[in-house]
C-alpha cells in the first residue's frame, strides 16, 4: 500500500528526514513513533502529497505521490496534526463541502456524509458550528472527513493528542475497527496505545528509522537484552565479580542498602541466566529475597532507541 | 469545473460567516451614498457638461471607498488558511493549486461586485426622480461598471498576492493597501508634475486609474485599458500561484 524508497527531505539547511525506506502492506495498522521533531509529520505530509520530497520516492497503491498526486490523494484519508478545520462552518456543511471536493455528488455524497457522521458519533452535533465544538468532537470531525471517500489508506497524525482518557479510548476503538477495512498509518506519543492498536511499529529518530517490527518483537528483543534484579545478603564477598563470571551477563550494577545488596544485571540478547544465578546464590549461601526479570515495555524500547545518545 | 464551483461557493459564503462582510457592506454603502449625495449637489449648482455617472465616479469619497474596499476583502484569503493550517487539509484533497488560487480570486471578485450592486440603485432612483435625459446614458453605465470590474480584478489580484505572502491578515491588508494606493497615486503623477516630457506623460497615462475611469464613465470603452488591467491581473495571479506553491513546499 505504501512504498517509501530513499526518501529525504531537507529544509533550509536542516535534514528533516534522511533516506527513509519502509513499506506498509494492505490491511496493516502501523504506528509511527518518534520524539518531537523526529520527522514523523514531515513523512506523513509527503505521503499525503502536501509537499514534495527533496529526493527519493514514495508511492501509495502504486501511484507516485508527486507525479500522480491526484490519483494518490483519492486513495488517502489524511488527518493532519491538531486537526485544522474551518471554524465558521457547521459540521454537516463542512462534511458536504469536503465530500464535494473529493468528487462525491448526489446520493453517494448524502450517504457517505450520513455514514461517517454515524461512525464518528457526530449526529448530536451535526448542526453546530465547528468553532463551538470541544476538542474531542473536532477530532472526530477531522476523522470523519478523512473517512469520507472510504480511502484505502488512512494517515493520522497524532489522532489522540489533547483528548481526555475516555475520548482516547473511543478513538482507539474507532481506529481498531477501521483497521478491519483500511490500511492505517498513525503517529502518536502514547505508547500503550500503539501496543494495543498497531500490528507493527516504526520508530524514527532524527529523520532515520531506528527499528521496525511488531510491538511484541521489539519488546522481546529488549527484554532479552533487558535486566535482572537480584536482591541478596552477600556478606563481605566480592559478589559482583562472581556474578559477572556467569555466561550471558553483560554488566553488573550494585546498590547497597544496609546488609542487603541490590544487583542489577544487563544480559545479552537471548540469554536468561537466572538459573545459574540461583545456583551461585545457594553455593555461596547468600540469602535471596528477590530474583526477577524486569519486564520491558515499548516505552523502554522507545527511550533506548531515541534518547540513548542524549544521556 | 464542479470542484472549482464547490471551492468558489465556499469562498463566497465564507464572507458572510463572519461579520466582516456586513461591516464592509454597511460602511461602504454609507461612503458611496455620501459620494452620490456630493455629486448630485455638485450637479445641482448649475449647468455642467458632465453626467451624474461621471460626477459620481470622479468624486473623492468614491476613490477613498474603492482603495479601502479591497484589502479587507482579500486579506484573509490565503493568510487565514496558512494560519489555521486548513491549507493542509485543502491541499491534500484532490484539488489542484491553480483551482484554489483562481477560486479564491473569483470568490473575492464576486463579493466585490455584490458590494457595488446597491450603488446601481442610486442611479435608478436618480433617474426616476429627475427624469433627466442625461441619466439615460447606457454607455456610461456599462463603461463605469465594466471598469469597476476591471480595476477591482486587478486590485484583488494584488490583494491575493499580499495574502499569500504571510499568515498575518493585518500584514496582508497593509501590504495590499499600500501597493494599491501607490499604484493609484503613481498614475496621478501626470497631474502633480506640470513640466514633464510627452513620452513620460504617455507612459504614466497607462497607469492612471483616475483618467481611465474618466474615459469609461463617459462610455469610452478603450480596449488598451481592458488589455492592461486583464494582463496585470493575470500577472499578479501567476505570482500568487508561484508563491503559494513555494510556501506549501517549504513549509
Amino acid at each position: 500500500m505504501i512504498k517509501v524508497h530513499n526518501l529525504t527531505k531537507r529544509y533550509a539547511g536542516v535534514t528533516a528526514i534522511d533516506d527513509l525506506n519502509f513499506e506498509v502492506e494492505k490491511g496493516e495498522i502501523v504506528g509511527f513513533l518518534g520524539p518531537n521533531g523526529a520527522g514523523k509529520s514531515t513523512t506523513m505530509r509527503i505521503l499525503a502529497s502536501y509537499m514534495p520530497a527533496s529526493s527519493g520516492k514514495a508511492s501509495i497503491a502504486g501511484f507516485d505521490v508527486f507525479r500522480q498526486s491526484m490519483e494518490a490523494r483519492q486513495r488517502i484519508g489524511y488527518m493532519p496534526e491538531n486537526v485544522p478545520l474551518y471554524m465558521d462552518m457547521r459540521v454537516t456543511e463542512y462534511l458536504n463541502y469536503r465530500a464535494a471536493l473529493k468528487d462525491m455528488t448526489g446520493r453517494r455524497r448524502r450517504e457517505r456524509v450520513g455514514d461517517v457522521k454515524e461512525l464518528c458519533t457526530l449526529r448530536e452535533v451535526e448542526n453546530r458550528i465547528i468553532g463551538t465544538l470541544s476538542k474531542g468532537y473536532r477530532q472526530r470531525v477531522g476523522l470523519a472527513d478523512a473517512l469520507l471517500h472510504s480511502p484505502d489508506l488512512l494517515i493520522l497524525d497524532e489522532p489522540t493528542i489533547g483528548l481526555d482518557p475516555n475520548q482516547i479510548r473511543q478513538v482507539r476503538e474507532l481506529i481498531k475497527n477501521l483497521g478491519k477495512h483500511h490500511t492505517i498509518l498513525l503517529s502518536t506519543h502514547i505508547l500503550p496505545e500503539v501496543e494495543m492498536t498497531c500490528g507493527r511499529v516504526i520508530i524514527i529518530n532524527r529523520g532515520r528509522i531506528e527499528a521496525a517490527d511488531t510491538p511484541e518483537n521489539l519488546v522481546n528483543a529488549m527484554r532479552a537484552a533487558g535486566g535482572i534484579r537480584l536482591e541478596a545478603k552477600v556478606g563481605e564477598e566480592d559478589a559482583v565479580a562472581q556474578i559477572a563470571l556467569i555466561p550471558g551477563v553483560k554488566e553488573v550494577g550494585v546498590e547497597r542498602e544496609g546488609d542487603w545488596s541490590l544487583f542489577i544485571l544487563r544480559t545479552d540478547a537471548g540469554s536468561d541466566p537466572r538459573e545459574e544465578l540461583w545456583r551461585l546464590a545457594i553455593d555461596r549461601r547468600w540469602t535471596v529475597r528477590e530474583l526477577s526479570r524486569r519486564r520491558a515495555t515499548l516505552e523502554d524500547v522507545f527511550v533506548e532507541l531515541t534518547h540513548g545518545d542524549d544521556i | 469545473m464542479n470542484k472549482f464551483l464547490t471551492l468558489l461557493s465556499r469562498e463566497v459564503k465564507s464572507y458572510f460567516y463572519s461579520p466582516v462582510a456586513y461591516v464592509v457592506l454597511c460602511f461602504f454603502l454609507l461612503l458611496t451614498g455620501f459620494s452620490f449625495y456630493m455629486s448630485v449637489s455638485y450637479l445641482s449648482r448649475g449647468i455642467t457638461d458632465i453626467t451624474v455617472v461621471e460626477a459620481f465616479f470622479d468624486s473623492v469619497p468614491f476613490w477613498i471607498a474603492l482603495l479601502l474596499l479591497v484589502p479587507p476583502i482579500t486579506m484573509r484569503l490565503f493568510a487565514e488558511e496558512f494560519k489555521l493550517g486548513t491549507i493542509e487539509t485543502l491541499m491534500t484533497a484532490p484539488v489542484k493549486d491553480w483551482q484554489v488560487v483562481i477560486s479564491k480570486f473569483a470568490g473575492a471578485v464576486v463579493f466585490y461586485m455584490l458590494v457595488w450592486l446597491p450603488s446601481l440603485l442610486y442611479f435608478v432612483l436618480f433617474r426616476h426622480i429627475t427624469r433627466l435625459q442625461a441619466a439615460d446614458a447606457a454607455g456610461a453605465y456599462w463603461g463605469s461598471y465594466l471598469f469597476l470590474l476591471l480595476v477591482g480584478m486587478f486590485f484583488i489580484s494584488v490583494g491575493c498576492f499580499a495574502s499569500v505572502l504571510t499568515q498575518n491578515q493585518i500584514i496582508a491588508a497593509v501590504i495590499s493597501f499600500c501597493t494599491i494606493t501607490l499604484f493609484f497615486f503613481a498614475g496621478l503623477l501626470v497631474f502633480f508634475t506640470p513640466n514633464i516630457s510627452p513620452v513620460f506623460r504617455d507612459a504614466v497615462g497607462y497607469f492612471c486609474t483616475l483618467e481611465h475611469m474618466g474615459e469609461f464613465s463617459k462610455g469610452i470603452i478603450d480596449s488598451r485599458r481592458i488589455a492592461f488591467y486583464l494582463s496585470a491581473t493575470a500577472m499578479m495571479l501567476t505570482l500568487t500561484h508561484q508563491v503559494f506553491q513555494y510556501r506549501r513546499w517549504k513549509a
